[in-house]
């Protein structure tokens, strides 16, 4: 497997890539348990956070993951920056990379610009931390770790014993605002090149305008997806990219699309519940089914460190010489 | 002539192709139990004692030890197993992943840590796990066993319990594995 230079779309990792994020993820997630969760690997590296759309667990976990890898962490905050004064993107980026930095991890609201980022810089490795609807990675592979480490706790397994195997013919269902989600995007593609059967259920105002050579069926009917599925993956309505005009009220998107108490009930009772968050609790999910068991969230958060680390580490870490004999 | 993969050299990918054999399966076991009686005699028994295997080659290396020292002392042995990946100096020099998760259970804070690997070399690895040894807990004292020296230390560095020591060119490479230890090269793929 040859590592890619940047993180801009799950495609970028191929299904090696991606299996080898999860293997090295879990080695991180001991050292998370650990008292003293911090390690000396990427000393003397900086990375700075670029973060053009509000945020809360993305940034933070990435500072954090960043912080317990030892790196140096420098984050722009967009609001206090030279961006309100007019400078272009290009401009901030160079600025950035020309004090010396390792990683940019960038959050944009215009789908493609960690792509635009990437060709401007020489040296410095770019994270897509989230691009406007088109891709957000790292919250695709977190969500692949959090169903891996659910199957094999239930086997009484280590998650790395079960490798990509217990993703083959999983069935995941992603529920809600899929045409102007990131997240979807970034979980098709993880989901599918893992061989699960991905299927969409939304109003038709929400799914994107065209599925042609998406690897995905939509649900004909909601109930029965939810009944059929292991894993449903429940999507925010993303109001500040305009919903909110493409459902008549969320009073109606809550009774047509919510994961309500009638509805959990029809799911099986292995079926794994997972919410990239931020959760508008009695909008796509009731409160009392946000707090179940089978609702995943905080582990989601955890793991996403463990990943984060993963992918600054694989990253960062270094080149491939070849030849040098083992030390 | 033996041709097999070696599986700590996954990040570089070559195969070690064997020369010749300097200790079977039953010499390693001997020389394994050996050294458990001289961690026994050393230490006064095996109160407090924790044995950790480097992964990967260490690992089996130090389930056995404490299968003699369970033998010998009739005693329940502490062992865990830890990946230095992430304490290495080299990061960034070459391929430098984890093989495996480090499992290491509680505080080490006044135990009697025994590292146990297969080939003692440059001795960098020995240092990364020091360090990493110290993440969990100020140990009384670590000890170092391993199966092979084969010398050319880079680092003030000595094991306390040796199975065998075989003088080698750098460019050689020890393999133990269940056979038990051959010398040889690590051939392109």
């Amino acid at each position: 497997m040859t590592r890619p230079h940047h993180l801009l779309s799950v495609a970028d990792l191929g299904i090696d890539g991606i299996a080898e994020v999860l293997r090295v993820a879990e080695a991180f997630a001991e050292v998370e348990r650990r008292s003293m969760p911090k390690v000396p690997t990427l000393r003397g590296k900086v990375v700075a956070t670029l973060f053009f759309e509000e945020s809360t667990r993305t940034r933070l976990s990435f500072e954090t993951a960043a912080k317990r890898l030892s790196a140096d962490v420098l984050s722009l905050a967009v609001a206090n920056s030279s961006v309100k004064k007019g400078e272009s993107l290009r401009d901030t980026v160079e600025t950035v990379e020309a004090m010396g930095i390792d990683a940019l991890i960038v959050r944009h609201a215009s789908s493609g610009a960690p792509h635009q980022v990437a060709r401007w810089v020489t040296r410095a490795r770019v994270i897509n931390a989230g691009d406007g609807w088109h891709e957000h990675p790292t919250q695709a592979l977190l969500d692949c770790f959090t169903v891996r480490q659910v199957l094999a706790e239930r086997k009484g397994a280590a998650p790395e014993e079960l490798g990509i195997d217990c993703f083959e013919g999983l069935r995941v269902l992603i529920v809600g605002d899929i045409r102007h989600s990131r997240v979807a995007r970034s979980e098709i593609l993880a989901y599918t090149a893992l061989g699960a059967h991905v299927t969409l259920a939304a109003p038709g105002s929400l799914l994107p305008p065209s599925l042609e050579g998406w690897p995905v069926t939509v649900a004909p009917d909601f109930d029965a997806a939810l009944a059929g599925a292991d894993v449903v993956s429940l999507l925010r309505l993303q109001s500040e990219r305009g919903s909110g005009s493409f459902v008549p009220s969320l009073r109606e998107y809550t009774a047509g699309w919510g994961l309500t108490a009638r509805r959990v009930a029809l799911l099986s009772d292995d079926a794994i519940v997972t919410h990239p968050g931020p959760m508008v609790r009695g909008v796509e999910i009731a409160s009392d089914v946000a707090d179940l068991p089978r609702t995943v969230v905080t582990q989601q958060v955890t793991n996403g460190v463990a990943v984060r680390m993963a992918i600054l580490f694989l990253l960062l870490g270094g080149e491939w010489p070849g030849g040098v004999p083992h030390g | 002539m033996a041709e097999r993969e070696r599986s700590h050299t996954r990040p570089l990918g070559g195969v070690f192709v064997a020369h010749s054999q300097v200790l079977d399966a039953p010499a390693v076991q001997r020389a394994l139990t050996r050294m458990a009686h001289e961690v026994v005699e050393r230490n006064g028994g095996v109160e407090g004692i924790v044995l950790v295997g480097l992964q990967t080659g260490g690992v089996p290396l130090a389930t056995r030890m404490a299968e003699a020292l369970r033998q010998i002392e009739r005693a329940d042995i502490e062992l865990g197993s830890l990946d230095v990946a992430f304490y290495r100096d080299d990061i960034g020099l070459r391929p430098v992943l984890p093989e495996a998760v480090t499992d290491i259970q509680g505080d080490l804070t006044g135990k009697v840590v025994v590292l146990v690997d297969d080939v003692l070399f440059t001795g960098r690895t020995i240092r990364a796990a020091l360090n990493a040894l110290n993440d969990f807990g100020r140990a009384r004292s670590v000890q170092l066993a391993v199966m092979i020296d084969r010398g050319h230390r880079e680092l003030p560095i000595r094991p306390d319990f040796v199975g065998k020591n075989l003088p080698t060119r750098r460019e050689e490479m020890v393999d133990v594995g269940d056979d038990g230890v051959w010398i040889g090269t690590l051939e392109d793929k």
